[in-house]
């Protein structure tokens, strides 16, 4: 009895509203359907978005920071119609028989930008497009790969992760971009999932695949080059950019603690310069990471507010960062969220 | 939402054709309130920004599936008992709680974390025993809030449902028998707007109704909430304690007819 009366005070109140909600939520998931269909599910070789596009694709200018090993650095920016999403690191390595790719861009047409560059430096097959976790700006490129018909590979916990976000980030990243530069965009979730650790082969080259536990997000992956010794983080590290929290911020600096013994001989950050040394460049972001940390659990110590926390945590650390007013109230509430359960 | 606005639109339009009167087609779409304040407030009198209630709410949440609000109710201004309603405009269910005060709570500063689907007003609305209405409004930019995942790691959602905490702050002033707790519920009250994040199909709405805080025997607040409160429901509140031995005591409800209790005894001297 109580549940119905709640039911009906805290719902739309109105029958129409209700169903009118209903409805939006049936229309919402339709367009969800769509928008999630396979790579797989393609008929014919060419996809409707590559169609569209215009026949002159600019390549995405990259640094060979390792023998076979290419990146393109990202701007330090917010999502733009400007800079159509080009903002993260993308990366790809050739091996003897075949490319992967590494991140893919926040839209089609960056998508389609890294795939020109690659095609200036090799014709051989793209056979992998990994990502590295599930922000858009490091896989709404996905879809310019689909011709290739490589697997798409990430997380195990990857593809949930996107199938709830899914909606959310179109629709912002839509807005964001604008209708040219997001022209063309979807999502295209990946086709095979790392567990725990896998290897591909790319001939006399092979990738170390590793789901890692929930830090920046819940679903970060690392990438390791035998041949080179490159170690590619993602948004594990952000260098410059001020790191961004979308995971666990106890979890994010216990996995640095770990990864710090792993022996690199170069990093390529999710965010900043295309190559790094290991493990000093993971100094900074641990500082920032740990300032906040303590900072919180010690106004959670002394009874203050997550308003008055986000407002002034982290205030330190700025002159260090970049986009710095843009996330690190954000990072602070999450902070907040998670360790007041401590 | 969109459909709904477009049919009272039309209803606007057919209106205005037959009255012959001018089509004011923007207002209506834009604000929500006026049918809030006919379906939830029976469209009675409201004063407006009278200094009884204030609301303390970001410009511009920092993530808008976890908006935190602090609502202060002037008591010298107001007879007790009275009930305090949060709205949000713009969400699929705009009342996001109702609380009822008691004879326990004392000088009312109440905080809690609310989800925001779009950019919108914010209300509390305080009705007072003598029956006047009084609100205070907020605009927050926010959006998203609903649809947003309850928890940013998927598998604590459901380990952890149902933990709940009390922590209890210092009071401040020493004469004051006012004091200020914090309730921490571990649920990720679904709006029925997430994805299930393994079958792709929409999480039906599962969520924390009823919220009950006594001191002793005495109700401090009673709370009715919904959708619109953020995963893992938060609520900061202040109390009249009447001396040691005091205790309080929590019961919860959620959809499930899931019955969450705790009682803690109330603290002397600072937060633990």
């Amino acid at each position: 009895m109580l549940q119905k009366r709640m039911t009906a005070t805290l719902l739309p109140s109105r029958p129409d509203l209700r169903a009118s909600l209903r409805r939006y939520l049936r229309v919402v998931f339709g367009m969800l359907c769509l928008t999630l269909a396979l790579p797989g599910g393609e008929s014919g070789p060419v996809s409707p978005a590559a169609a569209q596009t215009t026949p002159v694709v600019l390549p995405l200018s990259v640094t060979e920071i390792a023998p076979g090993v290419f990146v393109h650095q990202g701007a330090y920016a917010l999502f733009a119609p400007s800079n159509r999403g080009d903002i993260a690191n993308l990366s790809f390595v050739i091996g003897r028989d075949a490319v992967a790719v590494i991140d893919t861009g926040g839209s089609l047409a960056i998508g389609q930008a890294l795939r020109a560059a690659i095609r200036t430096v090799t014709d051989k097959p793209i056979r992998y497009v990994i990502n590295t976790h599930m922000h858009p700006d490091h896989l709404f490129g996905n879809a310019a790969f689909v011709d290739d018909r490589p697997e798409f590979i990430g997380h195990h916990k990857l593809a949930r992760a996107l199938a709830a976000r899914a909606e959310r980030y179109l629709a912002l990243n839509a807005q964001w971009l604008g209708p040219d530069a997001f022209a063309g965009t979807r999502l295209i979730v990946p086709t095979r999932s790392v567990e725990n650790r896998s290897v591909i082969d790319l001939g006399e080259r092979e990738l170390i695949l590793e789901a890692q536990p929930t830090a920046h997000t819940d679903n970060d992956l690392t990438i390791q080059d035998t041949a080179s010794g490159t170690l590619f983080l993602g948004d594990l590290l952000f260098m410059r950019h001020v790191p961004v929290l979308d995971g666990s911020i106890r979890g994010w600096l216990a996995l640095i603690s770990r990864l710090e013994q792993v022996a690199a001989a170069r990093v390529v950050p999710g965010h900043g310069p295309p190559v790094a040394a290991w493990p000093e460049a993971v100094q900074p972001q641990k500082q920032y990471l740990q300032r906040i940390s303590s900072d919180v659990r010690r106004m959670i110590k002394e009874g203050r507010s997550i308003t008055e926390a986000a407002a002034t945590v982290g205030l330190s650390e700025k002159e260090a960062w970049l986009l710095f007013d843009e996330f690190n109230a954000r990072n602070v509430t999450a902070a907040f969220a998670e360790l007041e359960w401590e | 939402m969109t459909e709904l606005i477009a049919r009272r639109s039309v209803l606007y339009l057919v209106g205005a054709v037959i009255t012959g009167l001018p089509v004011t087609l923007a207002r209506a779409e834009d604000d929500p309130w006026p049918g809030l304040h006919q379906d939830v407030f029976r469209n009675r009198p409201i004063s407006e920004e009278d200094g009884l209630v204030t609301l303390e709410a970001p410009v511009r949440a920092e993530d808008a599936a976890l908006v935190p609000l602090t609502v202060k109710i002037d008591r010298d201004k107001a007879s007790a008992p009275l009930t305090l309603t949060l709205l949000i405009d713009k969400n699929p269910a705009p009342v996001a709680a109702t609380f009822f005060f008691g004879e326990g709570s004392g000088e009312i500063v109440l905080s809690t974390r609310v989800r925001i689907d779009a950019y919108s007003n914010v209300r509390a609305v305080v009705e007072t025993s003598a029956g006047t209405l009084h609100m205070t409004t907020r605009y927050v930019k926010a959006s998203g809030g609903c649809s947003a995942p309850a928890q940013k790691d998927a598998e604590l959602a459901d380990a952890e449902l149902g933990q709940m905490q009390l922590r209890q702050f210092d009071g401040g002033l020493p004469a004051s028998t006012s004091r200020e707790a914090q309730l921490m519920i571990r649920h990720p009250n679904y709006s029925g707007m997430q994805m299930n994040q393994l079958t792709g199909y929409y999480i039906p709405a599962k969520f924390i109704t009823d919220v009950e805080v006594k001191r002793g025997d005495a109700l401090v607040f009673r709370m009715e909430g919904g959708i619109s409160l953020s995963a893992d429901p938060n609520i900061r509140f202040t109390f009249r304690t009447t001396g040691p031995g005091d205790v309080l005591t929590v019961a919860a409800k959620d959809t499930d007819g899931r019955v969450l209790r705790g009682s803690w005894p109330v603290k002397s001297g600072k937060e633990s």
